[in-house]
């Protein structure tokens, strides 16, 4: 049984907890046993992408120091972030932030995370996990950014959705373009931010109830625009469409909250 | 006319971003605009054999020219002399100005036409032409559409993007002379080219940029899809280029590889119409060509790169790819960057060029703003990376150009990152951020007043927090 240190996100842990409450489920479904190591905070990468290195590694440090004791005990242990922007702040930027601090020690093992950290579709893409029938709904799915473009992970989230029945993916033009939200970006400059999300929802084919995706600030972005705008349409993290499937399978009871 | 005063760094980006979105046209535009190229880009790179190896080789090319960088020129320097042609070297946009208009002055020219050169938008080459009493008149479509406009382009290879065909046919009844309004593309290119017809055939001198310069011949090279950079270095006695001094190649064998792919990465064409080759002035026994050839090497801050985290920028070909791409600039346009070059390029390009002069605090508490800001005009998508055809890692130099805005940072932002850090890099700290957000779950309303907080909720919904954490849902067993 792998062993799976899980990241939980600054925005797991306060804002959506129902995502990394469902990537737990998911995993121990897909025959993991999922732990989350005590310590964590948050990746650093709000920091990070406003420029400001030292605060940055500041708060990367307690966050590494959390996964790379666990994973020393066991080679055969992993990481995995139930977000694609948070994964792609681990895999790529940490050695490059722990460098540029000049903290050589950490750089080193922060490689050794690094090369051990997925993002949750993506390593759920080499397990197994049966189908499973979910309620019908029609959904698109929104490519994040960092997910696509940084790790690469192309097939990752949508290999996940297609293993709920009755869920229907329509396409959608624009799926992989910008959400807007960008971090500080959203509050920096509001108005394009939010140009660019109605974008995104104003070509979202007919008849889509949900828009589904790997990264939960994407979601946020997306949902509470649409909810300014008195728009339908809501949004899921994949994890909690899969994890809403996998226990109505189960006879299970419902979650407590929203995601 | 007269243009706009650039660039505009006594307005703030998000004002001038701002403004931009509130304009539904303009978003529509370029929007329209921007997904023509890139569907024809996307068709033209699906055509070679191996894309990304092309990309690797011009990436590749340009290191290896720029890591001879100042001999290459020379090399070119030494050759378009030894071709019968003149060589100014312009460390500053002001020196090469002042070499053109001291060689307008020598010839009295009055009519001077030019063929689309950025480099001459970065110096600011119109506005000193009419100084000394030439009229500069622009011979690319859309740069005489937004020159009649009195307007600054908003993309580096199509320079009115932002105006639809009825925008264009209003400009030119209002400043052409256009009296049976015509608003068909094919009609429109017909009244521009018969009302530049004559002003080719008055002009005493013809500019042009230089997408190109090969140094092993002494060579320009020029693309256009409209053939009057032919028409501009043909008909006047004299031709001056101004080429950008990064836009160097050693080899005719660089060259092709670079041209190639400008066109496929920029208009989708496999190449551009028409790809036009100056070796110097009209020689002995030649039916064409000018008097005079002189080449103008723009530095312009571009030196100050090399060796520097910034120096991939230098490998910059100009094709435009990053913009089309670019989900920010498709919702404001060129203009709301504040200065010759936009999208990704331009937001890494103009603090490098034009910052040299400022300081790189963003907040000067007048609604002014600095270059380094452009910085900000990115979410970090990533898609300019992802188009870029010399492999630039855009996002790698915006996140330099950040780090360097934040350590000039005022106090209380730094102070802000600081407390955030502080809090952060504890769990203790972590969890108190979580419950105190928790807390405020029930002074919504007021906490949605705050200021910052109310450029969030201006356009968008207070998320719902939750009543537990993730930790809290955790560590009491029940996941």
């Amino acid at each position: 049984m792998t062993a799976v240190h899980l990241f939980v996100t600054c925005v797991g842990e306060m804002v959506v907890p129902d995502v990394p409450v469902a990537a737990v489920r998911v995993l121990r479904a897909a025959g993991c046993s999922v732990d989350v190591p005590v310590g964590q905070t948050c990746c650093g990468q709000p920091a990070w992408n406003a420029g400001f290195t030292e605060q940055a590694a500041e708060v990367a440090r307690t966050s590494l120091d959390a996964l790379d004791a666990p994973l020393a005990d066991d080679p055969d242990a992993v990481v995995v972030v139930p977000a694609g922007s948070c994964t792609t702040m681990i895999r790529l930027y940490w050695p490059q932030l722990f460098e540029l601090v000049g903290d050589d020690e950490r750089a080193a093992r922060a490689r050794e995370v690094a090369a051990r950290t997925f993002e949750l579709t993506e390593f759920l893409e080499g397990r197994e996990l049966p189908t499973v029938d979910g309620a019908a709904t029609t959904v698109a799915l929104h490519e994040s950014c960092h997910l696509l473009r940084e790790l690469h992970v192309e097939t990752g989230p949508g290999a996940a959705l297609a293993r709920v029945a009755g869920c229907t993916r329509v396409d959608w033009s624009a799926d992989d373009r910008c959400c807007g939200f960008g971090g500080t970006f959203s509050v920096k400059l509001p108005e394009t931010s939010v140009a660019m999300a109605d974008e995104k929802l104003d070509t979202l084919p007919d008849g889509v109830e949900v828009i589904v995706g790997a990264d939960s600030s994407c979601l946020l972005h997306l949902r509470t625009r649409a909810e300014h705008r008195g728009l339908a349409v809501t949004t899921r993290h994949v994890a909690e469409v899969l994890d809403d499937a996998i226990r109505a399978e189960d006879g299970s009871e419902k979650g407590d909250g929203r995601g | 006319m007269a243009v706009g005063e650039w660039p505009v760094w006594s307005t703030s980006l998000r004002d001038r971003t701002a403004t931009a979105v509130a304009d539904p046209v303009l978003r529509s535009n370029i929007g329209a605009a921007t997904d023509r190229f890139g569907t024809k880009r996307t068709s033209a790179l699906a055509a070679v054999h191996d894309p990304d190896g092309l990309r690797r080789a011009a990436r590749g090319v340009r290191g290896q020219i720029l890591s001879n960088w100042a001999e290459t020129l020379e090399t070119l320097a030494d050759n378009v002399m030894a071709n019968g042609g003149h060589v100014c070297w312009a460390p500053t946009g002001a020196d090469a100005n002042d070499y053109i208009a001291a060689v307008a002055r020598r010839i009295g020219a009055s009519t001077v036409v030019k063929s689309k050169s950025m480099a001459t938008e970065e110096s600011g080459l119109n506005e000193a032409l009419a100084d000394v009493g030439c009229e500069p008149v622009e011979t690319d479509l859309g740069e005489w559409i937004i020159q009649l406009a009195g307007e600054h382009p908003s993309h580096i290879i199509a320079p009115a993007v932002h105006k639809n065909r009825h925008q264009v046919a209003d400009t030119f009844e209002a400043e052409a002379q256009m009296t049976d309004r015509v608003t068909e593309p094919a009609a429109l290119v017909a009244f521009a080219r018969a009302a530049l017809r004559d002003r080719f055939l008055a002009a005493d001198l013809g500019i042009t940029g230089a997408n190109f310069g090969v140094a092993e011949t002494g060579s320009i090279v020029l693309v256009t899809n409209e053939g009057n950079a032919r028409m501009a270095t043909s008909q006047p006695r004299i031709h001056i280029a101004v080429m950008g001094a990064e836009r160097v190649t050693q080899t005719w064998e660089q060259a092709d590889l670079l041209l190639g792919l400008l066109a496929k990465s920029g208009t989708g064409q496999p190449l551009s119409s028409y790809t036009t080759v100056i070796s110097g002035p009209r020689a002995e026994g030649e039916a064409d060509g000018p008097d005079e050839f002189h080449l103008v090497i723009l530095d312009n801050g571009r030196s100050t790169l090399a060796g520097t985290e910034f120096a991939e920028m230098l490998n910059c070909i100009r094709c435009g790819a990053c913009l089309n791409v670019c989900p920010v600039y498709r919702q404001t346009g060129g203009h709301a960057y504040g200065w010759v070059y936009s999208g990704p390029m331009g937001a890494v390009l103009t603090p490098l060029l034009a910052g040299s002069d400022h300081d790189h605090g963003h907040d000067h508490g007048d609604g002014s703003s600095n270059p380094d800001e452009l910085s900000g005009a990115s979410t970090l998508c990533g898609a300019c990376m992802e188009a870029c055809p010399v492999e630039i890692p855009l996002q790698d130099l915006l996140l330099g150009l950040r780090r360097r805005k934040a350590a000039d940072a005022s106090r209380a932002e730094k102070a802000m990152w600081s407390a955030w850090a502080a809090a952060w890099s504890r769990p203790a700290g972590f969890r108190a951020t979580a419950s105190m957000a928790a807390r405020t779950r029930r002074l919504g309303p007021l906490v949605s007043r705050l200021p910052g907080v109310s450029n969030w909720t201006d356009g968008r919904s207070m998320p719902a927090l939750p009543a537990r954490t993730f930790s809290q849902r955790w560590r009491s067993g029940d996941v």
